[in-house]
Order: C-alpha cells, then sequence, then structure tokens
C-alpha cells in the first residue's frame, strides 16, 4: 500500500474518500469495527453493567423506593432460606435433566453413529433436526396436550392397565403432585425433551470419530461389553457429553417459561427473576438473581475447559 | 464409525424409543390440529373437523401477530447482516488491539440465558425513559442475531483469500466495485446461511421478547398468552401445526439437497 499509485486519483469525493480509507489499513479496520463496538457497546455491555450495578444497592422495605447507595445486603438477601431454595431448586433441576440428557441421548447417538444405514440414518437425522428447530413453544404446547389430565398419556396408562403404576409414582413426595402437568416430574420430563437434542449432536460427533476396529480390538483382547464401554467408549465420548451438558446446564438455569407452564408453581431462577422486577418491582433483587446463573455457568465453562470440551463443539 | 455387525437388541431398542420420544409429540399436534374437541385436551380426539383451519384464517389478532414478527425479523437480521459481516471481515483480516475482546462480545449475548439480555434491556429501558415499540423488540433481536451471521462470515472469510481483494483493487476497481463484484460473491452464500438462520432465530424467539415488547404481540407471544391461559384451544392448534410446517419443509428440502453430496462422497463405504 503506498500512496503514489500507478492509476492516478479518483475524481468525485466519495470515491476518493473511500480511496484513502483503503490506503489506510488501521482506518479501515477501526471504520469496519465501530459498528459492533457502538452497537454492543452500548445497547448489550451498557445494560448489563446497569443491572449488574443495580444489584449492589437495595430497596426501602417500606417505601418500596431503590436507595442508591453501595450495599451488599441485596446479595445478603439471596441467602435467605426462601431465596435460597430458587437457586438450589434449579441447580438440582439443571442437574438431574443433564444427568438424565446424557443417559438418554448416548444410545440414540450410538446407535445413529454406528449402526444407522440409508434409511435408518434419514430417520435419525430427522428424529434429532426436527425437534431441534421446531419452535420452542410449539414444544411445548405438545406437551401440554401429552400431560393433560384427559390426555394421551394417561390414556396409554389406562389401557396397559398401569394407571395405579403412574398414581403410585405421583404419590412420591416432592417430585410428584395431582398430576404429571404440575409436578417437578413433569417439569423434568419437559426439560429433558426440549434440551436433548442439543446433547445428542455433539455426543454422535465425537462418537462419529471413534474408531470402529478400536472397539473390536478391545473385544478381540477379551474385554467384555460392559468393559470396553467403560474403558474405551466412554472415555472417548466424554469431551462431546461435557459440551452437551454446557448447552442443557445453561438452558435449564436460565429458562421460566416450562416451570411456569408446567410445573407446581414453585419458582426458579428464573422466574424469580420475572416477578421481582415486575410485579414486585424489586430490580436490585432481580439483578442479584441474574449474577447467579453468570457465576455458575462462569465455573461450569472453565471446568468445561479443562476437559477439552471445547475442541468436541 | 460404523459396523457391519448387528447391534445388540438392547441398544436398537433404547434407540428406538429415544427417537419416538422426540417425535411423538410433534406428531401429536397433527393430530390436535383436526379435533373438534374445544374446551379440553381429550385423548383419542372425538371426531375429527376441517372447521378449524378456515377460523384460524379469518383471525385478525394471529396475523397481526405473524406481520409483527417478520417484520422484526427481516429488521434484525437486515441489521446483524451488515454488523455481523463488517466485524467478520475485521476480525477475519486483521488484527489490532482488543480482537480477542471483540469475538468474546459478539458471542456473549447467545452465551448468557436470554432472561439477561432481556432484562438488562429493559431495566436500560426504564433508566433512559424508552418507551415500548416495535424498535426495542428490534434492539433485542438484532442483538443476538449478529453472532449467527459473525460466525457463518467470519469462517467464509477466513477460507477466501485477501490477494483476491489486492488483484481487483491493482486492475482498478474502486471500492464499491471490489465489494459487489469480488467479495460478495465469495461471502453471498455464507451470508444467506447466516441471514436465514438469524431469522428463523428471530420468528421463534420468546424469552427476550417478553421483556422488550410492551403490549405488542409477536407470534411467539401470543402463542405464549394462550399457553398460560388456554382461550381458543382449537385456534392454537392450527397455529401450532402452522408453525410446525414452516419448520419441517426446510429441513427436509436440506437434507435432501445435501443427501446425494454425501454419498457420492463415499460415506457409504
Amino acid at each position: 500500500m503506498t500512496d503514489h499509485a500507478i492509476f492516478p486519483p479518483r475524481a468525485g469525493l466519495v470515491a476518493r474518500g473511500v480511496d484513502w480509507v483503503i490506503r489506510h489499513p488501521r482506518m479501515f479496520t477501526f471504520l469496519m469495527i465501530l459498528p459492533i463496538v457502538l452497537w454492543l457497546g452500548i445497547v448489550y455491555i451498557g445494560a448489563l453493567i446497569a443491572l449488574l450495578m443495580q444489584s449492589f444497592f437495595s430497596i426501602d422495605e417500606f417505601s418500596g423506593v431503590v436507595k442508591h447507595e453501595f450495599t451488599l445486603s441485596t446479595y445478603a438477601e439471596l441467602l435467605r432460606p426462601s431465596n435460597f431454595d430458587i437457586i438450589a431448586r434449579t441447580v438440582v433441576m439443571a442437574g438431574s435433566v443433564t444427568l438424565a440428557s446424557a443417559v438418554l441421548a448416548f444410545p440414540i447417538a450410538y446407535f445413529a453413529a454406528r449402526y444407522a444405514r440409508g434409511k435408518w440414518k434419514a430417520l435419525f437425522y430427522i428424529g434429532v433436526m426436527l425437534p431441534l428447530w421446531s419452535s420452542y413453544l410449539v414444544k411445548v404446547y405438545a406437551w401440554k396436550l401429552v400431560l393433560a389430565k384427559e390426555g394421551i398419556l394417561n390414556w396409554v396408562f389406562a389401557k396397559l392397565h398401569l394407571t395405579w403404576a403412574l398414581d403410585g409414582i405421583l404419590s412420591l413426595p416432592v417430585i410428584g403432585g395431582n398430576s404429571l402437568s404440575v409436578s417437578y416430574l413433569g417439569t423434568f420430563i419437559v426439560f429433558v425433551y426440549i434440551w436433548l437434542p442439543y446433547m445428542i449432536i455433539p455426543v454422535q460427533a465425537s462418537l462419529e470419530r471413534v474408531p470402529g476396529p478400536l472397539l473390536e480390538a478391545a473385544s478381540d483382547l477379551g474385554a467384555t461389553p460392559r468393559q470396553s464401554f467403560r474403558m474405551v467408549l466412554f472415555p472417548l465420548a466424554l469431551p462431546g457429553i461435557v459440551a452437551g451438558s454446557i448447552f442443557t446446564f445453561s438452558l435449564t438455569l436460565g429458562d421460566y417459561i416450562i416451570p411456569q407452564i408446567i410445573g407446581s408453581g414453585r419458582l426458579f431462577i428464573g422466574q424469580a427473576v420475572y416477578t421481582q422486577q415486575g410485579t414486585a418491582g424489586n430490580i436490585p433483587l432481580a439483578a442479584a438473581f441474574t449474577v447467579v446463573p453468570i457465576v455458575l455457568m462462569g465455573f461450569y465453562l472453565w471446568g468445561a475447559r479443562k476437559m477439552g470440551a471445547f475442541d468436541a463443539l | 464409525m460404523h459396523s457391519d455387525t448387528k447391534a445388540p437388541l438392547a441398544l436398537k431398542l433404547s434407540a428406538i424409543g429415544g427417537l419416538v420420544f422426540l417425535l411423538a409429540p410433534i406428531a401429536l399436534i397433527f393430530l390436535y390440529a383436526f379435533t373438534t374437541e374445544e374446551k379440553s385436551y381429550q385423548f383419542p380426539p372425538p371426531g375429527l373437523t376441517l372447521k378449524w383451519l378456515g377460523v384460524t384464517l379469518g383471525r385478525g389478532d394471529v396475523w397481526q401477530a405473524l406481520g409483527l414478527s417478520l417484520k422484526v425479523a427481516a429488521i434484525s437480521t437486515s441489521i446483524a447482516l451488515v454488523l455481523g459481516t463488517l466485524t467478520a471481515a475485521a476480525v477475519a483480516r486483521s488484527r489490532f488491539f482488543g480482537r480477542e475482546a471483540i469475538s468474546l462480545l459478539v458471542i456473549l449475548p447467545i452465551a448468557l440465558p436470554g432472561i439477561i439480555t432481556g432484562i438488562s434491556l429493559r431495566s436500560a429501558f426504564a433508566l433512559l425513559d424508552i418507551p415500548f415499540s416495535t424498535w426495542t423488540i428490534v434492539l433485542g433481536h438484532a442483538t443476538f442475531c449478529i453472532v449467527v451471521v459473525y460466525n457463518n462470515a467470519v469462517a467464509r472469510f477466513r477460507r477466501t483469500s485477501g490477494s483476491l481483494i489486492d488483484a481487483a483493487m491493482d486492475l482498478g476497481a474502486d471500492g464499491v466495485q471490489t465489494f459487489r463484484l469480488v467479495i460478495l460473491p465469495n461471502i453471498g452464500t455464507a451470508l444467506l446461511a447466516g441471514g436465514m438462520l438469524a431469522f428463523a432465530l428471530s420468528f421463534d424467539e420468546v424469552i427476550v421478547t417478553t421483556f422488550t415488547a410492551g403490549n405488542q404481540s409477536t407470534l411467539p407471544i401470543w402463542m405464549l398468552e394462550e399457553l398460560v391461559r388456554p382461550r381458543q384451544r382449537p385456534v392454537t392448534n392450527v397455529v401450532a401445526m402452522a408453525v410446525v410446517l414452516v419448520t419441517v419443509l426446510p429441513i427436509l428440502a436440506a437434507y435432501y439437497l445435501t443427501k446425494d453430496g454425501e454419498n457420492t462422497a463415499g460415506s457409504e463405504k
């Protein structure tokens, strides 16, 4: 790039301006990143910082007005039993959803990667992509149809003369309830359904990379199927499982719509944020609640990175 | 990885069971769109009818919500295309101070849960006294749409040779000509793919939208209100089916378009 180009300077102010910018690469780069820095810097980071600052304010218990002075009392409020329960409940749910997704995803991913051919391969592809790309709300709605008292699931149990088994499960403390659509178990099933494709895809990708002869060698050398799974297949699939678990864990932590529609009415973090900023008008507490998933995901990503999950994405 | 041996029966059964779990609820949507039952989610449906298709087509609020969704998705995608492409070009082409920070910044809105984006925008609107409008929805949507355009474009820019641009300039093309005749044809398909993803993402978004929409209804917000307080179950059933159809057809098309290429590449041993 030199100022003495072979061609004479072009006519017109715009053309000259464009040429001048192109001849100054630093200026060119600066102009290219300026819009994104302005947009995300102001719209996103600005809003995020403004929110996080509010978590250091507190609300006056009597007047309901936000007091604009630095305090950690809002964070202390998170440790109150009623609020701490919400956090613990959400984390336990996110953990169990992640575990169940991994257990359910493995056979599907393994079969699709190792045995499915032709028509079956097509069916498995569509079977994963269709629920992944379908509208989130339509999927939740479909489960409302499935879990309704007069819906298909109860009908199937009745036809199989297994209604007693379903009632038995629903009468269990904590996870049970009057019906599946108003119990933790229902919330759990819907969470697993909605996030399962996010687990299958990375697990299948990591299993596709396992050479078939490796498993044959393991069994030739006398490993039982259980041993070759535990010592060969599982360690090789683990980065894929950890990669998938980032999605299932993070998405469950932040969701507030599923437990609102199918659940026992007890709050999750997302719902707590929503009600605190909305009807309760306690923005500082809502802000403090949003810090919880941010911190948790920070630790989770740090751990996942150590296990090599980012190479499996 | 593939094997000529047969799958163990237990594996086969659990894989097929998983597939049924994934697909059955979506199939159910199609059945319910034709049920004659209006007050509950009764299974099996007492009868089947085409009546509700017509009723839904005549519903003004559904069309209005659909119109707003399409408008927001179109504007957000356009903004995301411009910002995402510029950023991708800068990050892929040159090294500068803060380059890593920029790529992290772009990914952040999608890496953090949507509720965080939503509530921070809402509290910012409240602080600045900005009234809710179509533009506040667009502001939120464009923010998380940028990343999908960026991801597609940055991968393409890395594979496109920079000397092409230098050659065009050396041969006397001005900046605008170079962009139109050299850069755009090279990155066109990546932008199309990124744009489609961004459009789909915006069209289906509900979490951020609940915080930035005020009283307006996009199609997902309309759906959410029906889910929380069901008022017109038959109409909701039909809308749900229409939304599934809109997403199914592109997936099937994409599969059949890419399938043949895979086979000739010798993946079938």
